[in-house]
């Protein structure tokens, strides 16, 4: 009762409370409209391939549609013995249908994936299959090859049957899906991509740290020069930031190169022989210099913006309440710049983690991280669903630790703020 | 930084010791693009210092990588530059348009969802570029796209925007928005009020960044390493294949071109942001 009295009416009648709500819709609506035109540009051109690369790393209908009859045959089977007449006589349909089309060869590659060796012995059936005559496929398919007659190959083409397939993220850890339908790792001296994923974790944390180390007491002698005197060496930091990625890397090359100058001072100084001038390029060590240097900037600029804003005086404080300079700097210095920090290797390891251009120049095969691998099979080999399967793994890298940084660094925040 | 009278001597070498390290650290920052600077001029075919240059002879420099680079037969520097320019541009334009329009959304205290909407728009600068490069290229050849200019503008507008959008939100966080409702209530429509109010005071923030936009897509080779057929081959994708190849000297005189490039948007992108600073400091 006592509510509808008191309800306040706009000049037009309309009580103000349903007034205000639709007047807050339109403006939802309005700073809505202003977002859509690039959210669903980025949606469409960019967060839909990102799933199409999903859909891609997991199809696996190739196989399903080159060999349909012989699928539906091998429902009945129960793979412990040879299959029946009727599975190879419906291989054998499938079979004559893709030489027709010229498509017996992305078979035998596609099969290959799943077990080594049928290259070979589906390029002998299809010699063979011209010559064979109707009826008891059986006899006529195993006396092509012993491996046709070996239950293990007709396993393998059995284990391609479902449309999708996990088999490329396996392979991207070096596993598979043996005889028995186990999940096991290849052989240790095959593990090649295992090496790659520690690899560029190893690479990615070294030139974080790095980068941490070196960037901090310059941010510091950045954020606590007079002003003058620190937009002068900011240049040393912004001017390599604004270079292209591409001329930094070569100015690397350039220095690191066997008769380069940075070996050039090394023979100076008598560190090394001149005639056994060490390798800098082209392994890990290239890597690590020219990455670090790289991405020094990214570090050097969340911390200084942050180291910008602590007061000189808490330092004084601390010293003047009896701390020596370094203990004052370790108890109050040091804590308030954690933010910076976490910002400052986020980036930094992000960035690293999914660096292509610098290590495929002077990174050499030492030096080459996962982001070349996945290059390669896009470029090279062509197996694009085993890149999109590696990318994917990576990506999901990238988002855990982007989530842990703000669980992690958000709530120190908090605590220190 | 001097240090007070009464410092106790070992935190004076601790001191020296701090200074000698941030000037090493410097050093490593700033020499290796100085190094490219003289080997440009080299007289010979080398990337290494000559005996004569080490005497300053000047028969030992010469500028004829830079006229190799200009003049060269076989050289697909002109195209590569035109090609750079012609995408840079037309993906700033674009970038900064989208980007500039959806800050001005995020930063109304009315949007709804901010912190997914947000993620997803600056997702392209967190995720590795090479699976942004996937991704377009899936998308470009499937929307016949790969291998034009259209196409390649359009990935660096992905890349751009999340740049744009982050520079002008931030601009737009000290915005006061009573100027814009008093250029409304003076009988403004909003596009007006945009143009004449807000533009003009959030245009530092803008212009920088546009020209991250710029240099993102000027500097950009992995996405377009997917996406490029010959006839849109850019500056850095000529880099990198000289680069692989085999390392001329004309490379280097490229490389001083974009050095100078860089230090010219350095220097506009640093007026920028104390322009920016003084205006915000008068309007406190």
């Amino acid at each position: 009762m006592s509510s509808e009295t008191k309800q306040i009416l706009t000049t037009d009648g309309i009580p103000l409370e349903v007034s205000l709500k639709k007047a807050e819709k339109k403006n939802k609506i309005k700073a809505f409209l202003l977002v859509a035109p690039l959210l669903f540009f980025l949606i469409i051109t960019y967060v839909f391939p990102i799933g199409d690369m999903l859909f891609r790393s997991v199809d696996d209908k190739m196989v399903t549609q080159m060999l349909p009859k012989t699928f539906k045959a091998m429902e009945n089977w129960d793979g412990q013995e040879l299959p029946e007449e009727e599975v190879f006589a419906a291989f054998h349909e499938d079979f004559i249908k893709l030489v027709e089309d010229k498509r017996e060869g992305k078979l035998s590659t596609q099969l290959n994936y799943t077990k080594n060796g049928f290259k070979s012995i589906i390029k002998k059936l299809r010699r063979a299959s011209k010559k064979f005559e109707e009826g008891n496929y059986k006899e006529q398919i195993m006396s092509v090859h012993k491996r046709w007659a070996d239950v293990e190959y007709w396993r393998a083409i059995q284990r391609r049957a479902p449309e999708f397939t996990g088999q490329k993220y396996l392979k991207g850890m070096d596993m598979y899906v043996n005889e028995e339908g186990k999940i096991v790792s290849v052989e240790e001296d095959r593990r090649i991509h295992r090496v790659l994923w520690l690899r560029t974790l190893e690479i990615a944390f070294f030139v974080t740290v790095f980068c941490f180390l070196m960037a901090y007491p310059i941010a510091h002698l950045l954020a606590t020069l007079p002003m003058k005197y620190s937009n002068l060496l900011m240049i040393c930091v912004l001017l390599p930031f604004w270079t292209s990625l591409l001329v930094r890397t070569a100015s690397w090359m350039i220095l690191l190169q066997q008769q380069g100058i940075v070996n050039d001072f090394f023979v100076g100084i008598g560190l090394v022989a001149d005639d056994n001038r060490p390798e800098m390029m082209y392994n890990k060590t290239g890597s690590y210099v020219a990455m670090t240097q790289i991405l020094l900037p990214f570090m050097v600029l969340p911390l200084y913006s942050v180291m910008k804003t602590i007061s000189p005086s808490l330092m004084r404080a601390g010293k003047s309440l009896g701390g020596t300079p370094f203990v004052a700097f370790w108890k109050v210095y040091f804590p308030l710049t954690i933010p910076g920090i976490g910002a400052g290797c986020l980036l930094v390891f992000i960035l690293a983690i999914g660096y292509y251009i610098t290590p495929a120049l002077v990174g050499g095969a030492s030096g080459t991280l996962i982001s070349n691998q996945i290059a390669f099979h896009m470029k090279s080999t062509l197996d694009w669903s085993f890149a999109s399967a590696m990318g994917l793994m990576l990506l999901s890298g990238v988002l855990v630790i982007y989530w842990l940084y703000n669980k992690i660094v958000g709530i120190d925040n908090i605590k220190l703020g | 930084m001097a240090l007070p009278k009464y410092t106790e001597p070992h935190y004076r070498i601790w001191h020296y010791i701090y200074l000698t390290i941030c000037g090493a650290v410097f050093f490593f920052l700033i020499a290796p693009l100085f190094v490219i600077f003289p080997l440009s001029f080299n007289a010979e075919e080398f990337l290494s210092f000559s005996d004569g240059m080490k005497r300053l002879d000047p028969d030992a420099f010469s500028l004829r990588w830079y006229k190799d680079m200009i003049y060269g037969t076989k050289n697909p520097w002109g195209l590569a530059a035109k090609n750079s320019f012609i995408i840079a541009i037309f993906a700033t334009i674009g970038s900064v348009i989208l980007g500039t329009v959806a800050a001005l959304g995020l930063s109304s205290r009315h949007m709804p969802y901010k912190g997914l909407i947000m993620a997803v728009l600056i997702s392209p600068m967190i995720v590795p570029l090479i699976i942004s490069g996937v991704a377009i290229f899936f998308f470009m050849a499937k929307a016949g796209l790969a291998a034009t200019h259209t196409g390649i503008v359009l990935a660096h507008i992905i890349l751009g925007t999340p740049f744009v959008v982050i520079t002008v939100t931030a601009t737009l966080s000290g915005f006061d928005h009573s100027v814009t409702r008093a250029a409304a209530s003076l009988g403004s429509d909003p596009v007006n009020t945009f143009m004449k109010i807000t533009l003009p005071l959030i245009l530092p923030g803008v212009i920088s960044g546009g020209l991250f936009a710029f240099v993102t897509s000027f500097d950009e080779v992995v996405v377009v390493l997917f996406l490029a057929g010959l006839e849109n081959t850019t500056i850095p994708i000529q880099m990198w294949t000289g680069l692989r190849e085999q390392l001329s000297p004309t490379i280097l005189a490229v490389a001083t071109c974009l050095i100078i490039l860089s230090t010219l948007i350095l220097v506009t992108a640093e007026l920028l942001r104390r322009r920016s600073e003084r205006l915000r400091g008068i309007n406190r």
